[in-house]
């Protein structure tokens, strides 16, 4: 079972009585003894490097403190979350642009990935373990590597793109053709494509679960006369539902810290116009170059809040339109 | 009537199999056109990184690496031209420009003169021939301190990978073969990690690290949680260890041998192909790992991994595009030859950890 299917079984067998504990016997003792032992790095870990921290998080977002002056630090209440919330026009900014992004590149990444999933699983393709190979290989691609290469790429007067364009006919090449990296309206489409070279894993558990749909029902469905496109919306989609949803849960987490793109394409200074301030550039300008632990720790734990509360909706949504198999309605 | 029938079945075979054929074809061939668009910008950042760099800013140079050929004539070199004559078009040298009318030379027959020629010389062509500039990779190695990057890199990933495969082995087991209070709670909690953002946990941290410890500059404060493992290699391995039949466990046990000797002579020698599968994705994310090498090296330009310093590097020689590029597919090598080596349990890896199977 995959990690949030597996998530949901814990949550259902989940028991949280301290009694339990205390009445073991001997030798459930001498397992459970066992048991901790083994999980002790794990817990030792996240003992120290996320539940202790997130507090201390949580109470640093409560103090005016910068590191160069550990000294004058001082408790202001909630000051840094109202100055976040109602006075800091960057805040918000940067939450627009993370979303905008988010909106454009979500859908197209996961629609291409399960259209090309749909394309490699496809049985009339020949050589498909190598063409599945070479789909794969970008996403192996260091992304600073693919940053690099796709910010000349996009170039409007060399870049390969705009050439590649200018074939069919469109006048894209030069100063008033398509300055991807330039353009405020096409800024996000060339983030998008620098984004869709890390698709290959999405791509992948979508071929895995595509080769996990009954072949049956295909042909019950052909004999029922449904076309193709009927059986992809009607039989596939439906059958790919958990797969969509665990990419969903995981982009939307990656998305909120979106960070790298934009900070080697032109070092976090929002270029162009500002479109691309991403939260997580916000959050890193304050905290590391400013060194405003106690407004940085507020930034990070909105995003904590903002993805805790984008995630239990995903989940609660699920509901509605994630399909298991074996599961009665 | 049997006849008729047999034709027909035939005829509807053959036709059937037309069909499939071209279906194959068709399918196949824009499998192949889309390949070749996601892959182009693959083939530009190599053809690229072997042009000269006066190649790679000029919007009217062929796409591949080429250069203009020059002419040596009485001790100077002079650019060579495509120059239309009367008989078509010659390949001579520019000895001499005017504005209406300049003076070439004919590489092939220099013991003819200077040759007038009546036109506006800016308009010609120069004549290029293929000319690969494979120094731009040594020079982007040496440039870039490509050596010590490679080390530091090497370093992080190697040290790491040990620390979090053999912590993320031994929780990977308690949670797959022990019972203990909280189990599922504790589980339910380390998939919640995944979904936290780091972020959260970043400020205090780095405070604690830097301030407290004065680690800044070194790279323990990336190597010490690394020593703790983590909830995508628990989860993968913990998967794997659930499919290992418990049999071989009771034997050991029999035969006297304790739980820690179990585990690591029963079930991590089982366990070959997860525990590769996971040795590779850290390694794959130490290779790319970004932000924390930048906030915490930050100051220590000597420690920096690829990363960071090919990052550095893009903005200092911005204008070197094809030393940049012969660096990034310098730093690409190492992640697709090991993927191309060891796609099958790699593949079989991720799959894992996101299908419902």
């Amino acid at each position: 079972m995959d990690m949030l299917t597996e998530f949901g079984a814990a949550r259902g067998q989940a028991k949280w009585s301290l009694r339990a504990a205390f009445r073991l016997t001997g030798a459930q003792r001498d397992e459970a003894k066992w048991g901790l032992l083994f999980l002790s790095p794990w817990l030792i870990g996240f003992a120290l490097f996320y539940f202790a921290p997130m507090i201390v998080s949580f109470l640093f977002s409560l103090y005016d403190f910068v590191l160069t002056a550990p000294d004058e630090a001082r408790f202001v209440g909630l000051e840094n979350w109202r100055r976040m919330l109602a006075e800091d026009p960057n805040t918000w900014e940067a939450l627009f642009v993370t979303f905008k992004f988010a909106l454009i590149s979500l859908p197209i990444g996961m629609v291409s990935a399960f259209l090309l999933a749909v394309l490699l699983n496809s049985k009339h393709l020949l050589g498909r373990n190598v063409l599945r190979t070479l789909f794969y290989a970008p996403t192996m691609v260091p992304l600073i590597a693919a940053i690099l290469i796709w910010s000349r790429v996009l170039n409007p007067q060399t870049g390969w793109l705009n050439q590649m364009i200018a074939l069919t006919g469109i006048d894209a090449v030069g100063m008033d053709g398509l300055r991807w990296l330039d353009d405020p309206n096409l800024i996000y489409v060339a983030y998008t494509f620098i984004g869709l070279w890390g698709i290959g894993n999405a791509i992948l558990i979508n071929l895995a679960s595509l080769q996990g749909v009954p072949t049956e029902m295909y042909e019950a469905a052909s004999i029922d006369g449904a076309g193709w496109l009927r059986q992809l919306w009607s039989i596939t989609v439906p059958m790919v539902t958990p797969v969509i949803f665990y990419n969903l849960v995981l982009s939307v987490v990656g998305l909120l810290q979106y960070f790298i793109v934009p900070y080697v394409l032109n070092g976090g200074n929002g270029y162009p116009e500002g479109t691309t301030n991403f939260y997580m550039i916000y959050f890193y300008k304050q905290a590391f170059p400013f060194q405003n632990m106690g407004y940085g720790a507020t930034l990070a734990w909105f995003m904590f809040i903002i993805g805790l509360g984008i995630t239990i909706f995903l989940f609660w949504s699920g509901r509605f339109w994630v399909y298991y198999a074996g599961e009665s309605k | 009537m049997m006849a008729a029938t047999n034709v027909n079945s035939t005829e509807y075979e053959l036709s059937r199999r037309r069909r499939d054929l071209l279906l194959q074809a068709a399918v196949t061939l824009g499998a192949l056109v889309i390949l070749a668009v996601y892959l182009m910008p693959m083939a530009y950042g190599v053809i690229t990184s072997l042009k000269s760099k006066a190649q790679t800013s000029d919007p009217g140079a062929p796409v591949w690496p080429a250069e203009a050929v020059s002419y040596a004539y009485e001790g100077d070199d002079y650019d060579v031209l495509q120059v239309p004559t009367e008989s078509g078009i010659r390949h001579w040298a520019l000895v001499k420009k005017g504005r209406r009318a300049s003076e070439f030379v004919d590489p092939a027959n220099p013991a003819g003169g200077l040759i007038q020629w009546e036109g506006n010389w800016r308009q010609l062509e120069p004549v290029r021939e293929f000319a690969v500039q494979w120094d731009n990779y040594p020079r982007a190695w040496q440039t870039i301190d490509f050596a010590r990057l490679l080390a530091n890199t090497l370093m992080y990933a190697f040290v790491t990978m040990i620390g979090t495969v053999a912590a993320s082995s031994c929780a990977a087991y308690g949670f797959a073969r022990f019972n203990f209070p909280f189990k599922n709670v504790l589980f339910m909690i380390m998939i919640g990690t995944i979904v936290l953002p780091p972020a959260v946990t970043l400020v205090p941290t780095y405070a604690f690290f830097v301030n407290v410890l004065g680690w800044g500059g070194t790279w323990l404060p990336l190597i010490v949680p690394a020593m703790f493992g983590n909830a995508y290699n628990i989860f993968l391995l913990r998967q794997y260890f659930l499919t290992i039949p418990r049999e071989m466990e009771e034997a050991a046990q029999i035969d006297g041998a304790g739980r820690v000797r179990t585990f690591v002579s029963v079930i991590l020698p089982q366990a070959v192909p997860a525990l590769t599968a996971v040795s590779l994705f850290h390694f794959f994310f130490a290779w790319n790992d970004f932000f924390g090498p930048l906030i915490y090296l930050a100051g220590n330009r000597e420690a920096n991994p690829i990363t960071v310093g090919l990052t550095e590097f893009n903005g200092l020689y911005s204008s070197e595009t094809q030393l940049i590029l012969a660096a990034a597919v310098i730093s690409m090598i190492p992640p697709l030859a090991i993927f191309f080596l060891a796609q099958r349990v790699f593949i079989q890896g991720i799959v894992v950890t996101g299908v419902d199977k």
